[in-house]
């Protein structure tokens, strides 16, 4: 069966579907964001005491992570550019360095996650703890899924532009804006769970 | 693709780069701003002010928010609210506090 209003927009909605669609997942995504970042602020204010982020965490390795996010984000929308000017092989290329920025943040993260489990402080040490492996956990698991993404864009997905480039260009850009969210979310993830 | 649409990329790789650039140095005062030890309520209002403007510049150029659609302003001015009350439920827990004056 036909996928409807891949490539030409939908007269009613004045957009093609996939991309009303993304945007309705990043709505139901913001929620499910803004529950957790909700309970941190319900456990804050509840506590007696809460620990400085720059005391319990390491700032330099999530200044590193944000930097590479962000690239990860230029590189992405540099992806779609560069098959809106149909430039195939540069598309490959900044495509392939989103998703190698990608694995970068999950190492780095799987440093920060190692030592403070080695060091005792695993999600039961407290309710800092707890709260910030929920989150970063839950964002991780973006990231993740955002390399599956990307992943089969770069490899089998990739087919695509051969037949119908412009419906290729248009995944493209959906994925972005996907990644942007992931990108977004850290933007303020960062600053709450590591500065405040 | 016709050299006019082509043109007009270009015109906005640019602008993403200077984006990009944006954003490193808003990620630097970030992190400046944090050594300054201000007391919590005005740190946290500063860190917020920084990140809402750099998500802001992530969605209005990366996420073309910025020649988007109605329909999708629509459901974002939807989801904003939702948001808004949902930050703000934590505080109702706390009512009797800032009530009585504590």
């Amino acid at each position: 069966m036909e996928i409807p209003y891949t490539v030409e927009v939908r007269p009613d909605t004045g957009l093609s579907n996939g991309k009303l669609g993304v945007w309705l997942f990043l709505a139901s995504e913001v929620m499910l964001f803004a529950a957790l970042f909700s309970s941190y602020i319900l456990l804050r204010v509840g506590s007696t005491e809460w620990p400085r982020g720059a005391e319990e965490l390491s700032v330099p390795m999530a200044f590193f992570n944000t930097v590479v996010l962000i690239t990860s984000s230029v590189t992405m929308v540099m992806a779609w550019a560069s098959l809106k000017m149909n430039d195939f092989g540069k598309f490959r290329t900044y495509l392939g360095a989103t998703i190698l920025l990608s694995f970068v943040f999950l190492v780095v993260k799987y440093f920060e996650y190692s030592h403070h489990l080695h060091a005792g402080e695993g999600p039961w040490h407290n309710t800092y703890y707890a709260i910030y492996f929920t989150i970063t956990g839950l964002h991780g698991l973006h990231i993740l899924g955002g390399i599956v993404v990307n992943g089969y864009l770069l490899g089998p997905g990739a087919r695509m532009w051969k037949t119908e480039k412009e419906r290729f260009t248009n995944r493209i850009e959906i994925a972005g804006l996907y990644w942007h969210f992931v990108d977004l979310v850290w933007i303020f993830l960062f600053p709450v769970l590591y500065l405040l | 693709m016709d050299a006019h649409a082509a043109d007009d990329i270009r015109s906005h790789v640019k602008t993403y780069f200077m984006v990009f650039g944006a954003l490193m140095v808003l990620t630097i005062v970030t992190v400046g701003v944090s050594y300054l030890h201000l007391p919590v309520a005005m740190a946290i209002t500063l860190a917020l002010i920084v990140a809402t403007i750099k998500g802001s510049l992530v969605a209005l150029y990366f996420m073309h928010l910025k020649h988007e659609r109605k329909l999708i302003y629509y459901v974002l001015v939807l989801t904003v609210i939702f948001f808004v009350f949902m930050m703000f439920v934590p505080l109702l827990t706390n009512l009797d506090k800032i009530t009585q004056g504590y």
